[in-house]
């Protein structure tokens, strides 16, 4: 017995009814036809949070990608120990000498105690960082479930079985738990035991890592969307004109469920960034010299008690990033699956 | 019900043991030798030969697996070491002392700080998810609804130290976390968790107020509520006795869901309050590359979660009694 899941979405093809009902604006020409996601780009524009959390986002991949550019406008780079090099910035105790974090006109997001770097090309970089690691995971996660999914759910049976079995078994792992003693696992079978780990290999080894426990949810909804779809007159009229498999799977079953594949990916993405820094901030994810908001937030804490301020700029800045990631998302679903309730 | 709970006690077995299995395999099979790793940085072969010995990694794979399934269930002797009694998940080499044990000592804080924070958020996420269903599209339903999606957005590795921040350190109004058994002073229990519980609350209430909502809109909306307000029921009598049976379902579920995980991984929320749980054994663990308790530690999480589930589906059932347990 599974409880039922929260209605995903429906398919594609019921929008236009309902996109007429709430349409305000003057009803467009008999002769001028839209596609559904014409329709859903255009009640995505008149939602005002949706546009607006767009922007947000918007804005935060592209400091990510523009990082090396804006550091080099401020004259900073994130690796540099400014406190320590210039006297005066920090106490005998290497915390800042200013007040609020060492905020100025010179080091805008103040500077890090201790080793004393620059905080705002840290968070830019670190920003970028937790970016390409949550998209790169996103859209394997995103991949693998597809693929998965839609194979359990088209060809049933035995596979059908062996998959759901398995996805059963990855969604009762502890899985916070097992990152955190494995990943020293997985890096020793590249590396050497007591050997540095290069960066590359740890971001590599995270997402791929990320991905084997993610794919199983994506998975499991949309086998139950295949299975749904595949006993629909469409799929067996494909059938019985005699279509091949893969004809089926790409032209007749993807295009309904593109929706949600879209809503389950924007709804992982800020769970990634939240899941990688938490693991940065245990000290199995990416690890100190790399900028990332996970060591950011790692760091902070070490000396939360007597520089506050260095652990709120990617705090905040990850609340604003996830949140408006999160309202996206309820926008999205709302655009392309307007019958959803939340 | 009963034949329904052996069978989903028997399948939840099996999970269980093709976890030990894959969790046994990638843990010892992986790096390429783990008497190295727990030998530690300096290392004499001396050392290694004992450790290697005290392991049990001279044996194969498949019969160091069929030796630990056996210590689970008839106990197993380590030799000069010590005894391990009948559910022996393990030895640590580290501790020199069965894995059970230590497991046992940190469990009841871990337990403590699920149960504690649990009480909070469904409490209040499921009583503000009513108020904003029945007030549907009003202020108050506005407010729980804005309140609910940024504390969806809230992390307990950044709420967790600025509370204790201003909360503890700065206005002093509660108390440093730490743990105090229950048994041995109730009210120091509660002082010392009270802030790990409010942060922990804040974080999961946000899922409990948006899924309470929709579920009972959903519910409201049911053509057997309007038949009973056409009846002439009471809107609370509706409310109470039918809609809410109808929306707890879902909500169940997701707390079965959230119980496994707080009991079997709060490592994030144990570090931040420095408690010694569970999650914070199997970080020492890790440091000290402790295989066998990392072992055990998995086990136990696993367990919370997989019968947590069946719990679950149990309670599903009885609140629901369209739902035909089979």
């Amino acid at each position: 017995m599974t409880p039922p899941t929260p209605s995903a979405a429906a398919p594609l093809e019921v929008t236009e009814e309902s996109a007429e009902k709430s349409i305000t604006s003057p009803s467009p020409k008999a002769n001028e036809s839209r596609s559904p996601g014409q329709l859903a780009w255009r009640r995505f524009k008149r939602d005002r949070t949706g546009v607006i959390s767009a922007g947000i986002v918007i804005f935060f991949f592209v400091i990510a990608i523009a990082a090396p550019l804006i550091a080099k406008l401020y004259g900073k780079d994130p690796y540099t120990t400014y406190g320590q090099d210039i006297p005066g910035l920090l106490n005998d105790f290497a915390y800042p000498v200013k007040p609020n974090g060492g905020i100025s006109s010179e080091f805008w997001f103040g500077i890090e105690p201790q080793l004393g770097r620059d905080v705002f090309t840290f968070l830019l970089y670190g920003i970028r960082t937790s970016l390409l690691l949550a998209t790169a995971a996103t859209v394997l996660t995103t991949l693998l479930g597809v693929v998965i999914g839609v194979t359990a759910g088209y060809l049933g049976g035995k596979t059908d079985y062996l998959i759901g079995r398995v996805i059963d078994i990855l969604l009762s792992f502890p899985s916070t738990l097992f990152f955190i003693a494995f990943m020293p696992v997985v890096y020793n079978l590249f590396v050497p035991f007591d050997e540095d780990v290069p960066v590359w290999l740890r971001a590599t080894c995270l997402i791929l890592a990320l991905t084997a426990f993610g794919w199983a949810s994506i998975a499991r909804l949309l086998r139950g969307q295949v299975l749904g779809l595949r006993e629909r007159e469409f799929v067996e009229a494909a059938k019985v004109t005699g279509a091949s498999p893969a004809r089926i799977i790409f032209k007749e079953l993807l295009p309904n469920l593109w929706t949600p594949i879209l809503i389950q990916s924007t709804l992982m993405l800020p769970a990634y960034v939240t899941a990688e820094a938490g693991l940065a901030f245990l000290g199995v994810g990416i690890i100190d010299p790399t900028p990332d908001w996970g060591v950011m937030i790692q760091r902070g804490a070490q000396f939360y008690s007597d520089d506050i301020t260095f652990m709120i700029f990617p705090g905040v800045s990850m609340i604003l990033f996830v949140l408006a990631f999160n309202l996206l998302g309820d926008s999205v679903r709302d655009a392309l699956d307007p019958k959803s309730k939340r | 019900m009963f034949r329904f709970l052996v069978r989903r006690v028997i399948g939840a077995l099996v999970i269980l043991l093709i976890i030990s299995a894959v969790t046994f395999s990638l843990y010892y099979a992986l790096p390429r030798d783990p008497a190295r790793m727990a030998c530690g940085k300096v290392c004499t072969p001396e050392l290694l030969a004992q450790v290697r010995h005290n392991l049990g990694i001279a044996d194969p794979l498949p019969v160091q697996y069929w030796h630990w399934l056996q210590g689970v269930f008839v106990g197993r002797d380590y030799g000069g070491l010590g005894n391990c009694n009948a559910p022996c998940l393990g030895f640590s080499f580290t501790n020199r002392e069965p894995v059970l044990g230590t497991i046992m000592d940190r469990l009841p804080l871990t337990i403590s700080l699920a149960l504690g924070a649990s009480v909070f958020f469904l409490i209040i996420g499921v009583g503000t998810g009513m108020i904003a269903a029945v007030k549907q599209g009003r202020a108050a339903d506005k407010i729980a609804s804005s309140f609910s999606l940024l504390g969806s957005s809230l992390q307990i590795y950044f709420v967790g130290y600025i509370a204790m921040y201003f909360l503890v350190q700065q206005l002093g109004l509660l108390e440093q976390p730490s743990y105090t058994p229950f048994t041995e002073n109730p009210a120091k229990w509660a002082a010392g968790l009270l802030l790990p519980w409010l942060v922990l609350s804040i974080i999961f209430t946000a899922n409990y107020t948006r899924m309470t909502r929709s579920q009972l809109v959903e519910q409201l909306s049911e053509d057997y509520v309007r038949t009973a307000r056409a009846k002439g029921m009471s809107r609370r009598s509706v409310f109470f006795r039918f809609a809410w049976r109808g929306a707890m379902g879902p909500i169940v579920t997701i707390f079965g869901i959230d119980m496994g995980t707080l009991i079997g991984g709060a490592i994030i929320t144990e570090s931040v309050f420095s408690l010694q749980g569970l999650g914070r054994l199997a970080l020492t663990a890790v440091d000290a590359n402790d295989l066998p308790m990392l072992l055990g530690v998995t086990m136990v999480a696993a367990g919370a979660i997989v019968f947590a589930n069946i719990i679950v589906d149990a309670v599903y059932a009885l609140i629901d009694p369209r739902i035909r347990l089979a």
